[in-house]
């Protein structure tokens, strides 16, 4: 079991032409993944690694009945990906690429979830089914089939974490990158409630970071659920004011705080680890 | 991106929003042509200018050029000031506050208003606040406005004038790929014309590839975080003497974290990001090496690409760049075993985990 994604689903690639899409498309391949083909404007009828390649998304969707799709255009052509997905019957977007422009994901978000169908990023590594396929762009080897959720707004921490638990024999259902950016598609509360209701899934890990307030949200939605959370917070270092990385990991006017987060967790009987490598542990206990 | 008052209230008056005449002024000559009195405003990014000394009103040619002397020998905030603003004195009878900021958990803009503005606003209870969150494809519909009528109960002709520039300031915020657009205060002025006292603007640095006329010289990165973001690194420096680098911001984050776990601070945040691209690497570490860290800490996640890929780009980096500074590495992932050979062979220290790379490179930083 699992959530958004499983070995059925049938998956597109937007911009399958790029060097990134071409890549990542062939990794989700050997993954297990359903890619049925890719999308690049003016580029319709022609093929790449095997994959055929439509020069629209209504035309990939009529000719696959594809109803996600892996967004790896450029920057400025995301909002026009995404609401051309959303148009043509996609359900499930992962947008991979960074530095959108807020404004247009103010507006993706809102659409999108007005048309009742789901985002996860941009600015994310994208989601994992353990063992039956993926979107994006996270290392096909770190994953153990199992039953704890992943949570994260980075990625090579959370590669880092789901190898420690991996490492340990903790096998995981569905690791969600939600992505490093202030407006993202799913939060982690919303993350948090499709792992609650997941038959597949025990334990949910979170990482989180600094900015925001998405992670004290994250700790009250905790609280009501029959799942335990674990989680790890990264930034406590971090000075104020700075971006650090990631458009949405700021400390602004003393909001946003590694300490305020944790403490959240804590008074919500979260359990945090201080270190990436104890999480598994505080997982078992 | 941050923009200093003076450009800031440029782009208010373009779309159309009173603001006060002003010009910034770098000579002497150019004081004797003003009408005085005048405020010299020092042109920071920093808060509590006021405080620091940084706006004084004068009345004539004389004072004016003391004044300036004196506001550009001035450090406001860790920023040296560079550029003074000189703007007409505003006859203000009462002070109100405006901004548009982005609310992440809403995934929409905010809009705030009160009836009270300038250093007032920090110790204003939240009540009397006038929020709102804005549609963003619709934009400011005229119940907004009705709502925020009846909670700041202005007069009319104030109500009228804020209202408008509430409209136009939106557009701005739109416009120009804003993060935030801040007027505090939003003066009343005794002959009740309502005006921008202050501007507080920051354009997001996603929106910049569209908003050619802002892309200059960021006023809030040391020259060193410049020239890495001219790079296209993503490098930060901090206050400590640790040069900590890995691949992914958050990791970069959490190794700092781990760092000062162990007892040592971090002097640098430089995040490799995804390149397995040895020019890149090569780049990277000759930046490192001018921040000046006593240690070097390196943490790489190698995901998709293979570790001894990334030990090789390093040696490579570090042979074209000799440097005395000891290098601690961690490297995990695909073929790590060969990957820390490589880096034992060109003189680095590999360490297994992460904890374990942070307590030796504390230990080899020596005492402070």
């Amino acid at each position: 079991m699992s959530v958004l994604l499983n070995r059925q689903t049938k998956v597109l690639v937007q911009g399958i032409t790029g060097h990134q899409g071409q890549f990542h498309a062939g990794q989700m391949r050997a993954f297990g993944t359903e890619v049925v083909g890719g999308v690049t404007p003016g580029k319709g009828g022609t093929e790449v690694d095997g994959f055929p390649v439509f020069g629209s998304v209504r035309e990939a969707v009529d000719r696959t009945a594809a109803t996600a799709s892996t967004i790896f255009v450029p920057a400025p052509y995301v909002k026009d990906a995404a609401v051309e997905a959303i148009e043509a019957g996609i359900r499930l977007l992962a947008i991979v690429t960074e530095r959108v422009p807020v404004h247009d994901c103010l507006d993706l978000m809102g659409y999108t979830r007005a048309k009742g169908c789901t985002i996860i990023g941009p600015n994310c590594p994208g989601l994992a089914t353990a063992g039956e396929a993926k979107m994006g762009i996270m290392p096909n080897q770190l994953f153990k089939p199992g039953r704890v959720g992943v949570i994260s707004r980075s990625g090579t921490l959370t590669y880092e974490i789901v190898n420690e638990l991996t490492m340990a024999g903790v096998g995981q259902s569905t690791c969600i990158g939600i992505g490093g950016d202030p407006i993202i598609g799913t939060n982690m509360v919303e993350a948090l409630d499709l792992f609650d209701k997941d038959p597949g899934t025990d334990a949910v890990v979170l990482v989180g970071e600094i900015g925001g307030t998405a992670e004290e949200e994250a700790a009250e939605k905790a609280r009501t659920m029959r799942k335990p959370v674990v989680a790890y917070v990264a930034g406590r270092t971090a000075p104020p004011g700075k971006k650090m990385g990631h458009a949405g990991a700021i400390v602004l006017r003393g909001r946003g705080t590694a300490e305020s987060k944790m403490r959240a967790f804590e008074a919500a009987g979260v359990k945090v680890a201080a270190y990436p490598r104890e999480v598994p542990g505080l997982l078992s206990r | 991106m941050k923009l200093l008052e003076h450009k800031g209230k440029e782009i208010l008056a373009a779309y159309g929003i009173p603001v006060p005449r002003g010009v910034l002024v770098a000579s002497h000559e150019q004081l004797r042509s003003l009408t005085y009195p005048v405020a010299l405003k020092a042109q920071v990014l920093a808060g509590g200018r006021g405080k620091a000394g940084g706006i004084r009103v004068v009345n004539n040619p004389a004072e004016a050029e003391a004044a300036l002397d004196a506001i550009l020998q001035l450090t406001i905030g860790g920023y040296a000031v560079k550029q003074v603003y000189a703007e007409e004195r505003l006859d203000i009878a009462r002070e109100l506050y405006l901004s548009y900021t982005i609310d992440r958990s809403a995934r929409a803009p905010l809009l705030m208003a009160s009836r009270a503005g300038g250093v007032e606003v920090e110790s204003l209870p939240e009540s009397e606040m006038f929020t709102a969150h804005v549609p963003p494809t619709l934009g400011v519909l005229p119940y907004l406005f009705r709502a925020m009528r009846a909670k700041l109960g202005l007069a009319k002709e104030v109500s009228a004038q804020l209202e408008d520039i509430a409209a136009k300031a939106y557009e701005l915020f739109r416009k120009e790929d804003a993060e935030l657009v801040e007027i505090n205060p939003l003066a009343v002025l005794g002959d009740g014309r309502v005006v921008a006292g202050d501007a507080k603007v920051t354009i997001d640095d996603s929106g910049l590839f569209r908003q050619p006329e802002h892309a200059g010289v960021d006023q809030d990165r040391t020259p060193l975080e410049q020239e890495a973001h001219d790079k296209g690194i993503t490098f930060l420096q901090l206050e400590g003497d640790v040069g900590v680098i890995a691949n992914g911001a958050g990791l970069t984050m959490a190794t700092l974290d781990v760092l000062g776990l162990k007892g040592g601070r971090g002097g640098t945040f430089l995040d490799l990001g995804g390149t397995d691209d040895p020019e890149k690497v090569r780049q990277a570490f000759h930046i490192l090496v001018k921040a000046k860290p006593r240690v070097i800490l390196m943490n790489i996640f190698g995901g998709i690409t293979k570790c001894d890929t990334v030990a090789h780009g390093v040696r490579q980096a570090m042979e074209e760049q000799p440097t005395a500074v000891p290098v601690v590495a961690r490297i995990k992932g695909v073929n790590e075993g060969e990957a820390k050979r490589i880096l034992r062979d060109a003189g680095m220290h590999p360490a297994d985990s992460l904890e374990e790379a942070a307590e030796l490179a504390v230990k080899l930083r020596g005492s402070p």
